[in-house]
Protein backbone atom coordinates (compact mmCIF):
# COMPACT_ATOMS: atom_id res chain seq x y z
CA UNK A 1 0.00 0.00 0.00
CA UNK A 2 1.52 3.35 -0.96
CA UNK A 3 2.10 5.72 1.92
CA UNK A 4 -0.42 8.51 2.26
CA UNK A 5 0.94 11.94 1.49
CA UNK A 6 1.31 13.80 4.77
CA UNK A 7 -0.26 17.09 5.64
CA UNK A 8 2.50 19.59 6.23
CA UNK A 9 0.72 22.24 8.21
CA UNK A 10 -1.64 20.43 10.52
CA UNK A 11 -2.55 17.44 12.57
CA UNK A 12 -3.10 13.99 11.22
CA UNK A 13 -4.31 10.81 12.92
CA UNK A 14 -3.42 7.66 11.09
CA UNK A 15 -5.18 4.39 11.88
CA UNK A 16 -5.16 5.29 15.56
CA UNK A 17 -6.26 2.74 18.13
CA UNK A 18 -6.45 2.83 21.90
CA UNK A 19 -6.70 -0.08 24.31
CA UNK A 20 -6.91 0.68 28.03
CA UNK A 21 -6.69 -2.38 30.24
CA UNK A 22 -8.58 -4.99 28.26
CA UNK A 23 -11.08 -2.59 26.76
CA UNK A 24 -10.66 -1.35 23.23
CA UNK A 25 -11.79 2.29 23.28
CA UNK A 26 -11.45 3.13 19.61
CA UNK A 27 -9.66 1.82 16.58
CA UNK A 28 -9.01 2.71 12.96
CA UNK A 29 -9.27 6.44 13.57
CA UNK A 30 -8.19 8.49 10.54
CA UNK A 31 -8.44 12.23 10.51
CA UNK A 32 -6.77 15.32 9.17
CA UNK A 33 -7.19 18.88 10.21
CA UNK A 34 -5.51 22.03 9.05
CA UNK A 35 -5.18 25.64 10.16
CA UNK A 36 -8.39 27.38 11.16
CA UNK A 37 -10.22 24.18 12.01
CA UNK A 38 -11.86 23.11 15.23
CA UNK A 39 -12.30 19.48 16.16
CA UNK A 40 -14.87 18.69 18.81
CA UNK A 41 -14.64 15.22 20.30
CA UNK A 42 -17.89 13.92 21.74
CA UNK A 43 -18.95 10.67 23.32
CA UNK A 44 -20.37 9.18 26.50
CA UNK A 45 -18.33 9.02 29.71
CA UNK A 46 -15.56 6.47 29.42
CA UNK A 47 -15.58 6.51 25.61
CA UNK A 48 -11.94 7.53 25.47
CA UNK A 49 -12.13 11.27 24.86
CA UNK A 50 -9.43 12.14 27.34
CA UNK A 51 -7.29 9.21 26.15
CA UNK A 52 -7.55 10.51 22.59
CA UNK A 53 -6.53 14.01 23.68
CA UNK A 54 -3.58 12.67 25.68
CA UNK A 55 -2.57 10.65 22.65
CA UNK A 56 -2.68 13.75 20.46
CA UNK A 57 -0.26 15.44 22.85
CA UNK A 58 2.07 12.47 22.98
CA UNK A 59 1.44 11.79 26.67
CA UNK A 60 -0.07 8.41 25.86
CA UNK A 61 1.48 6.00 23.38
CA UNK A 62 -1.02 4.86 20.73
CA UNK A 63 -1.72 1.14 20.90
CA UNK A 64 -1.58 1.24 17.14
CA UNK A 65 -1.18 3.94 14.52
CA UNK A 66 0.41 7.36 14.62
CA UNK A 67 -0.28 10.97 15.43
CA UNK A 68 1.51 13.30 13.04
CA UNK A 69 2.09 17.01 13.46
CA UNK A 70 3.31 18.78 10.35
CA UNK A 71 4.23 15.42 8.91
CA UNK A 72 6.26 14.20 11.88
CA UNK A 73 5.38 11.70 14.59
CA UNK A 74 4.60 13.68 17.76
CA UNK A 75 6.46 11.20 19.95
CA UNK A 76 9.63 11.60 17.90
CA UNK A 77 9.81 15.31 17.18
CA UNK A 78 8.77 16.15 20.74
CA UNK A 79 10.51 19.46 21.25
CA UNK A 80 9.35 21.08 18.00
CA UNK A 81 5.80 19.85 18.61
CA UNK A 82 5.59 21.01 22.21
CA UNK A 83 6.67 24.48 21.14
CA UNK A 84 3.44 24.63 19.14
CA UNK A 85 1.12 23.04 21.70
CA UNK A 86 -0.96 24.09 24.67
CA UNK A 87 -2.70 21.26 26.51
CA UNK A 88 -5.12 21.91 29.34
CA UNK A 89 -6.35 18.76 31.03
CA UNK A 90 -8.96 18.02 33.68
CA UNK A 91 -6.83 19.47 36.45
CA UNK A 92 -6.16 23.19 36.20
CA UNK A 93 -2.40 22.63 36.68
CA UNK A 94 -2.16 25.38 39.29
CA UNK A 95 0.12 25.26 42.29
CA UNK A 96 -1.99 26.00 45.37
CA UNK A 97 0.85 27.82 47.11
CA UNK A 98 1.48 30.24 44.24
CA UNK A 99 -0.67 33.13 43.08
CA UNK A 100 -2.46 33.00 39.72
CA UNK A 101 0.09 35.47 38.36
CA UNK A 102 3.05 33.31 39.43
CA UNK A 103 1.34 30.21 38.08
CA UNK A 104 0.74 31.89 34.75
CA UNK A 105 4.32 33.11 34.45
CA UNK A 106 5.74 29.66 35.24
CA UNK A 107 3.40 28.01 32.73
CA UNK A 108 4.42 30.47 30.02
CA UNK A 109 8.13 30.09 30.63
CA UNK A 110 7.73 26.30 30.65
CA UNK A 111 6.03 26.64 27.28
CA UNK A 112 9.10 28.45 26.00
CA UNK A 113 7.79 32.01 25.80
CA UNK A 114 9.18 34.96 27.70
CA UNK A 115 6.26 36.70 29.39
CA UNK A 116 6.34 40.24 30.66
CA UNK A 117 4.38 40.87 33.81
CA UNK A 118 2.10 43.54 32.33
CA UNK A 119 0.87 41.18 29.60
CA UNK A 120 0.30 38.41 32.14
CA UNK A 121 -1.71 40.76 34.40
CA UNK A 122 -3.76 41.90 31.42
CA UNK A 123 -4.51 38.29 30.45
CA UNK A 124 -5.65 37.51 34.00
CA UNK A 125 -7.84 40.62 34.02
CA UNK A 126 -9.40 39.51 30.72
CA UNK A 127 -10.05 36.13 32.30
CA UNK A 128 -12.05 37.89 34.99
CA UNK A 129 -9.48 37.60 37.77
CA UNK A 130 -8.77 41.29 38.29
CA UNK A 131 -7.85 41.86 41.91
CA UNK A 132 -7.20 38.13 42.35
CA UNK A 133 -3.75 38.07 40.75
CA UNK A 134 -1.90 38.02 44.05
CA UNK A 135 -3.96 35.72 46.27
CA UNK A 136 -2.88 32.10 46.82
CA UNK A 137 -4.52 29.91 44.18
CA UNK A 138 -5.76 27.59 46.91
CA UNK A 139 -8.58 30.02 47.83
CA UNK A 140 -9.89 30.34 44.27
CA UNK A 141 -13.20 28.70 43.38
CA UNK A 142 -13.37 25.90 40.82
CA UNK A 143 -14.47 28.26 38.07
CA UNK A 144 -11.80 30.79 38.95
CA UNK A 145 -9.14 28.08 38.85
CA UNK A 146 -10.24 27.15 35.37
CA UNK A 147 -10.16 30.80 34.32
CA UNK A 148 -6.65 31.13 35.70
CA UNK A 149 -5.55 28.10 33.69
CA UNK A 150 -7.22 29.36 30.51
CA UNK A 151 -5.64 32.80 30.88
CA UNK A 152 -2.55 31.26 29.31
CA UNK A 153 -4.21 30.74 25.94
CA UNK A 154 -4.04 34.27 24.45
CA UNK A 155 -0.37 34.65 25.43
CA UNK A 156 2.29 32.66 23.70
CA UNK A 157 2.53 31.42 20.18
CA UNK A 158 1.12 27.90 20.29
CA UNK A 159 -0.62 26.90 17.07
CA UNK A 160 -2.49 23.94 18.49
CA UNK A 161 -4.76 24.15 21.52
CA UNK A 162 -5.87 20.85 23.02
CA UNK A 163 -8.52 21.49 25.66
CA UNK A 164 -10.16 18.80 27.78
CA UNK A 165 -13.65 19.94 28.85
CA UNK A 166 -12.68 23.62 28.85
CA UNK A 167 -16.23 24.83 29.52
CA UNK A 168 -16.58 22.85 32.77
CA UNK A 169 -17.26 25.03 35.81
CA UNK A 170 -17.31 28.22 33.72
CA UNK A 171 -20.16 30.72 34.11
CA UNK A 172 -21.93 32.38 31.17
CA UNK A 173 -19.56 35.32 30.96
CA UNK A 174 -16.46 33.12 31.03
CA UNK A 175 -17.96 30.76 28.45
CA UNK A 176 -18.52 33.71 26.10
CA UNK A 177 -14.96 34.89 26.74
CA UNK A 178 -13.53 31.45 25.94
CA UNK A 179 -15.66 31.12 22.81
CA UNK A 180 -14.35 34.49 21.67
CA UNK A 181 -10.77 33.35 22.28
CA UNK A 182 -11.28 30.12 20.35
CA UNK A 183 -12.85 31.95 17.45
CA UNK A 184 -10.07 34.53 17.18
CA UNK A 185 -7.50 31.76 17.43
CA UNK A 186 -9.15 29.87 14.57
CA UNK A 187 -9.33 33.05 12.51
CA UNK A 188 -5.61 33.69 12.91
CA UNK A 189 -4.91 30.22 11.55
CA UNK A 190 -4.76 28.20 14.75
CA UNK A 191 -6.09 24.71 15.40
CA UNK A 192 -8.29 23.73 18.33
CA UNK A 193 -9.17 20.25 19.58
CA UNK A 194 -11.60 20.09 22.48
CA UNK A 195 -14.00 17.78 24.23
CA UNK A 196 -17.35 19.17 25.26
CA UNK A 197 -20.74 17.77 26.08
CA UNK A 198 -22.43 20.94 24.91
CA UNK A 199 -22.42 22.16 21.32
CA UNK A 200 -19.76 24.81 20.78
CA UNK A 201 -21.69 27.89 19.70
CA UNK A 202 -19.30 29.55 17.30
CA UNK A 203 -20.43 32.00 14.67
CA UNK A 204 -21.12 30.98 11.07
CA UNK A 205 -18.23 30.33 8.78
CA UNK A 206 -15.96 28.71 11.35
CA UNK A 207 -14.90 25.24 10.27
CA UNK A 208 -16.07 22.84 12.97
CA UNK A 209 -15.69 19.08 12.78
CA UNK A 210 -17.32 16.70 15.24
CA UNK A 211 -15.86 13.33 16.09
CA UNK A 212 -18.09 10.95 18.01
CA UNK A 213 -16.30 8.19 19.88
CA UNK B 1 -15.00 41.81 24.91
CA UNK B 2 -12.15 39.69 23.65
CA UNK B 3 -8.96 41.44 22.80
CA UNK B 4 -7.37 40.70 19.40
CA UNK B 5 -4.77 37.94 19.66
CA UNK B 6 -1.25 38.49 18.37
CA UNK B 7 -0.62 36.96 14.97
CA UNK B 8 1.09 33.59 14.92
CA UNK B 9 4.72 33.78 13.91
CA UNK B 10 6.32 30.56 12.75
CA UNK B 11 9.57 31.57 14.42
CA UNK B 12 8.44 33.20 17.61
CA UNK B 13 11.10 34.45 20.02
CA UNK B 14 11.60 31.91 22.75
CA UNK B 15 13.11 32.24 26.18
CA UNK B 16 14.56 28.79 25.57
CA UNK B 17 15.43 26.01 27.94
CA UNK B 18 17.25 28.23 30.39
CA UNK B 19 14.14 30.28 31.15
CA UNK B 20 12.08 27.13 31.71
CA UNK B 21 14.70 25.60 34.00
CA UNK B 22 14.96 28.75 36.07
CA UNK B 23 11.19 28.98 36.29
CA UNK B 24 10.87 25.43 37.63
CA UNK B 25 13.77 25.87 40.04
CA UNK B 26 12.42 29.13 41.46
CA UNK B 27 8.88 27.80 41.59
CA UNK B 28 9.87 24.79 43.68
CA UNK B 29 12.01 26.86 46.05
CA UNK B 30 9.17 29.33 46.47
CA UNK B 31 6.73 26.53 47.28
CA UNK B 32 9.20 25.06 49.78
CA UNK B 33 9.44 28.47 51.46
CA UNK B 34 5.67 28.81 51.64
CA UNK B 35 5.26 25.33 53.10
CA UNK B 36 7.80 25.61 55.86
CA UNK B 37 6.09 23.00 58.02
CA UNK B 38 6.63 20.33 55.36
CA UNK B 39 10.13 21.51 54.51
CA UNK B 40 11.17 21.61 58.15
CA UNK B 41 9.75 18.23 59.10
CA UNK B 42 12.59 16.28 57.46
CA UNK B 43 15.13 18.44 59.32
CA UNK B 44 13.38 17.97 62.67
CA UNK B 45 13.17 14.23 62.02
CA UNK B 46 16.92 14.16 61.33
CA UNK B 47 17.76 16.03 64.53
CA UNK B 48 15.48 13.87 66.68
CA UNK B 49 16.66 10.51 65.31
CA UNK B 50 20.31 11.47 65.70
CA UNK B 51 19.73 12.78 69.22
CA UNK B 52 17.96 9.62 70.37
CA UNK B 53 21.11 7.54 70.09
CA UNK B 54 23.26 9.33 72.67
CA UNK B 55 20.24 9.31 74.98
CA UNK B 56 19.74 5.60 74.50
CA UNK B 57 23.37 4.58 74.72
CA UNK B 58 24.32 6.83 77.63
CA UNK B 59 27.57 8.74 78.17
CA UNK B 60 29.97 6.13 76.83
CA UNK B 61 32.23 8.39 74.80
CA UNK B 62 34.28 5.67 73.18
CA UNK B 63 31.18 3.89 71.87
CA UNK B 64 29.49 7.13 70.76
CA UNK B 65 32.59 8.27 68.87
CA UNK B 66 32.67 4.98 67.01
CA UNK B 67 29.00 4.88 66.05
CA UNK B 68 28.53 8.63 65.49
CA UNK B 69 29.36 8.84 61.76
CA UNK B 70 27.19 5.85 60.90
CA UNK B 71 24.24 7.10 62.93
CA UNK B 72 24.32 10.57 61.40
CA UNK B 73 24.57 9.12 57.92
CA UNK B 74 21.74 6.62 58.39
CA UNK B 75 19.55 9.37 59.83
CA UNK B 76 20.36 11.62 56.85
CA UNK B 77 19.41 8.79 54.52
CA UNK B 78 16.06 8.25 56.25
CA UNK B 79 15.33 11.98 56.45
CA UNK B 80 15.93 12.41 52.74
CA UNK B 81 13.55 9.50 52.03
CA UNK B 82 10.93 11.35 54.03
CA UNK B 83 11.23 14.46 51.88
CA UNK B 84 11.52 12.61 48.57
CA UNK B 85 7.99 11.26 48.56
CA UNK B 86 6.65 14.63 47.54
CA UNK B 87 9.20 15.42 44.83
CA UNK B 88 6.81 14.49 41.99
CA UNK B 89 3.66 13.42 43.86
CA UNK B 90 2.33 16.97 44.39
CA UNK B 91 2.96 17.90 40.77
CA UNK B 92 1.21 14.74 39.67
CA UNK B 93 -1.84 15.45 41.82
CA UNK B 94 -2.43 19.00 40.55
CA UNK B 95 -1.64 18.34 36.90
CA UNK B 96 1.54 20.39 36.66
CA UNK B 97 3.59 17.26 36.02
CA UNK B 98 1.81 16.81 32.67
CA UNK B 99 2.78 20.37 31.80
CA UNK B 100 6.42 19.56 32.56
CA UNK B 101 6.20 16.60 30.19
CA UNK B 102 4.72 18.83 27.48
CA UNK B 103 7.37 21.53 27.73
CA UNK B 104 9.69 22.04 24.76
CA UNK B 105 12.56 21.85 27.26
CA UNK B 106 14.01 18.33 27.63
CA UNK B 107 12.34 16.60 30.57
CA UNK B 108 15.64 15.34 32.02
CA UNK B 109 16.83 18.93 32.47
CA UNK B 110 13.58 19.89 34.18
CA UNK B 111 13.97 16.89 36.50
CA UNK B 112 17.49 18.09 37.29
CA UNK B 113 16.17 21.57 38.12
CA UNK B 114 13.48 20.09 40.36
CA UNK B 115 15.98 17.83 42.11
CA UNK B 116 18.35 20.75 42.65
CA UNK B 117 15.58 22.81 44.25
CA UNK B 118 14.58 19.82 46.36
CA UNK B 119 18.14 19.34 47.57
CA UNK B 120 18.50 23.04 48.44
CA UNK B 121 15.29 22.86 50.47
CA UNK B 122 16.11 19.63 52.28
CA UNK B 123 19.66 18.27 51.92
CA UNK B 124 21.50 21.51 52.52
CA UNK B 125 19.74 21.98 55.84
CA UNK B 126 20.94 18.54 56.97
CA UNK B 127 24.49 19.43 55.96
CA UNK B 128 24.41 22.72 57.84
CA UNK B 129 23.15 21.25 61.09
CA UNK B 130 25.41 18.18 61.05
CA UNK B 131 28.47 19.74 62.82
CA UNK B 132 26.19 20.62 65.71
CA UNK B 133 24.91 17.05 65.92
CA UNK B 134 28.47 15.74 65.78
CA UNK B 135 29.02 17.33 69.19
CA UNK B 136 26.59 14.84 70.72
CA UNK B 137 28.88 12.03 69.63
CA UNK B 138 32.03 13.67 70.92
CA UNK B 139 33.48 13.82 67.41
CA UNK B 140 36.60 15.94 67.17
CA UNK B 141 36.72 19.13 65.17
CA UNK B 142 38.35 17.52 62.18
CA UNK B 143 35.94 14.57 62.14
CA UNK B 144 32.99 16.97 62.37
CA UNK B 145 34.25 18.88 59.32
CA UNK B 146 34.76 15.69 57.38
CA UNK B 147 31.24 14.59 58.33
CA UNK B 148 29.85 17.90 57.08
CA UNK B 149 31.80 17.68 53.82
CA UNK B 150 30.86 14.05 53.24
CA UNK B 151 27.19 14.99 53.66
CA UNK B 152 27.69 17.92 51.27
CA UNK B 153 28.84 15.45 48.61
CA UNK B 154 26.45 12.71 49.64
CA UNK B 155 23.07 14.39 50.09
CA UNK B 156 22.77 15.58 46.45
CA UNK B 157 23.60 12.01 45.51
CA UNK B 158 20.75 10.77 47.71
CA UNK B 159 18.38 13.28 46.11
CA UNK B 160 19.39 12.22 42.60
CA UNK B 161 19.06 8.50 43.26
CA UNK B 162 15.84 9.16 45.13
CA UNK B 163 14.45 11.10 42.15
CA UNK B 164 14.51 7.88 40.11
CA UNK B 165 12.54 6.08 42.81
CA UNK B 166 10.12 9.00 43.22
CA UNK B 167 9.51 9.02 39.47
CA UNK B 168 8.92 5.28 39.36
CA UNK B 169 6.40 5.36 42.19
CA UNK B 170 4.54 8.55 41.24
CA UNK B 171 0.78 8.08 41.34
CA UNK B 172 0.92 4.72 43.13
CA UNK B 173 -0.84 4.02 46.41
CA UNK B 174 1.56 3.42 49.29
CA UNK B 175 4.27 5.11 47.26
CA UNK B 176 6.22 6.12 50.37
CA UNK B 177 7.05 2.59 51.52
CA UNK B 178 7.74 1.38 47.99
CA UNK B 179 10.03 4.34 47.43
CA UNK B 180 12.11 3.46 50.50
CA UNK B 181 12.30 -0.21 49.50
CA UNK B 182 13.50 0.76 46.02
CA UNK B 183 15.92 3.50 46.93
CA UNK B 184 17.49 2.52 50.25
CA UNK B 185 19.47 -0.45 48.85
CA UNK B 186 20.75 1.75 46.02
CA UNK B 187 21.97 4.27 48.56
CA UNK B 188 24.12 1.72 50.43
CA UNK B 189 27.36 2.66 48.61
CA UNK B 190 26.83 6.33 49.45
CA UNK B 191 26.36 5.42 53.10
CA UNK B 192 29.45 3.20 53.16
CA UNK B 193 31.79 5.76 51.66
CA UNK B 194 30.22 8.72 53.46
CA UNK B 195 30.43 7.21 56.92
CA UNK B 196 33.74 5.59 55.95
CA UNK B 197 35.30 8.99 55.28
CA UNK B 198 34.55 10.15 58.81
CA UNK B 199 35.86 6.93 60.33
CA UNK B 200 39.06 7.29 58.32
CA UNK B 201 39.47 10.84 59.60
CA UNK B 202 38.99 9.61 63.17
CA UNK B 203 41.65 6.97 62.63
CA UNK B 204 44.02 9.63 61.30
CA UNK B 205 43.98 8.24 57.77
CA UNK B 206 43.53 10.24 54.57
CA UNK B 207 39.99 10.88 53.40
CA UNK B 208 40.88 11.62 49.77
CA UNK B 209 39.90 8.20 48.46
CA UNK B 210 36.46 8.30 50.06
CA UNK B 211 35.78 11.80 48.79
CA UNK B 212 36.99 10.93 45.32
CA UNK B 213 34.63 7.97 45.16
CA UNK B 214 31.71 10.06 46.44
CA UNK B 215 32.54 12.76 43.90
CA UNK B 216 32.74 10.23 41.09
CA UNK B 217 29.37 8.76 42.07
CA UNK B 218 27.89 12.25 42.21
CA UNK B 219 29.08 13.07 38.69
CA UNK B 220 27.74 9.80 37.37
CA UNK B 221 24.38 10.37 39.08
CA UNK B 222 24.19 13.96 37.77
CA UNK B 223 24.50 12.55 34.27
CA UNK B 224 22.35 9.43 34.47
CA UNK B 225 19.74 9.92 37.21
CA UNK B 226 17.79 12.74 35.45
CA UNK B 227 17.61 10.65 32.27
CA UNK B 228 16.36 7.60 34.17
CA UNK B 229 13.86 9.66 36.17
CA UNK B 230 12.57 11.35 33.01
CA UNK B 231 12.01 8.00 31.32
CA UNK B 232 10.26 6.69 34.44
CA UNK B 233 7.97 9.74 34.54
CA UNK B 234 6.90 9.26 30.92
CA UNK B 235 5.98 5.65 31.70
CA UNK B 236 4.25 6.54 34.96
CA UNK B 237 2.00 9.11 33.28
CA UNK B 238 0.79 6.88 30.44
Amino acid sequence: MPALPTLNDGLELRDLACVRGRRSLFRGLNLRMGPGQLLRVTGPNGAGKTSLLRMLCGLLAPTQGQVLWQGQDVRRAREAFHQQLIYLGHAAALKDELTPLENLQVALRLGGSAPDEAAARLALADAGLRGREMVPSRILSQGQRRRAALARLPLGQALLWVLDEPFNALDTAATAWLLGLIETHLKRGGLVVLTSHQAVALSEGVAQVSLAL
Amino acid sequence: MSRPLPTLEPTAPSSGSWGALRAVFQRDLRIALRRRADTGSALVFFVIVVSLFPLGVGPQFELLRRMGPGVVWVAALLASMLALGRLFADDHADGTLEQLLLSPTPLALLVLAKTAAHWLASGVLLVLISPLLALQFDLGQEAAWVLCLSLLLGTPLLSLIGAIGAALTVGLRGAGVLLSLLVLPLCAPVLIFGAGAVEAAQAGLGVGAHFSLLGAMLLLALLLAPLAAAAALRIALE
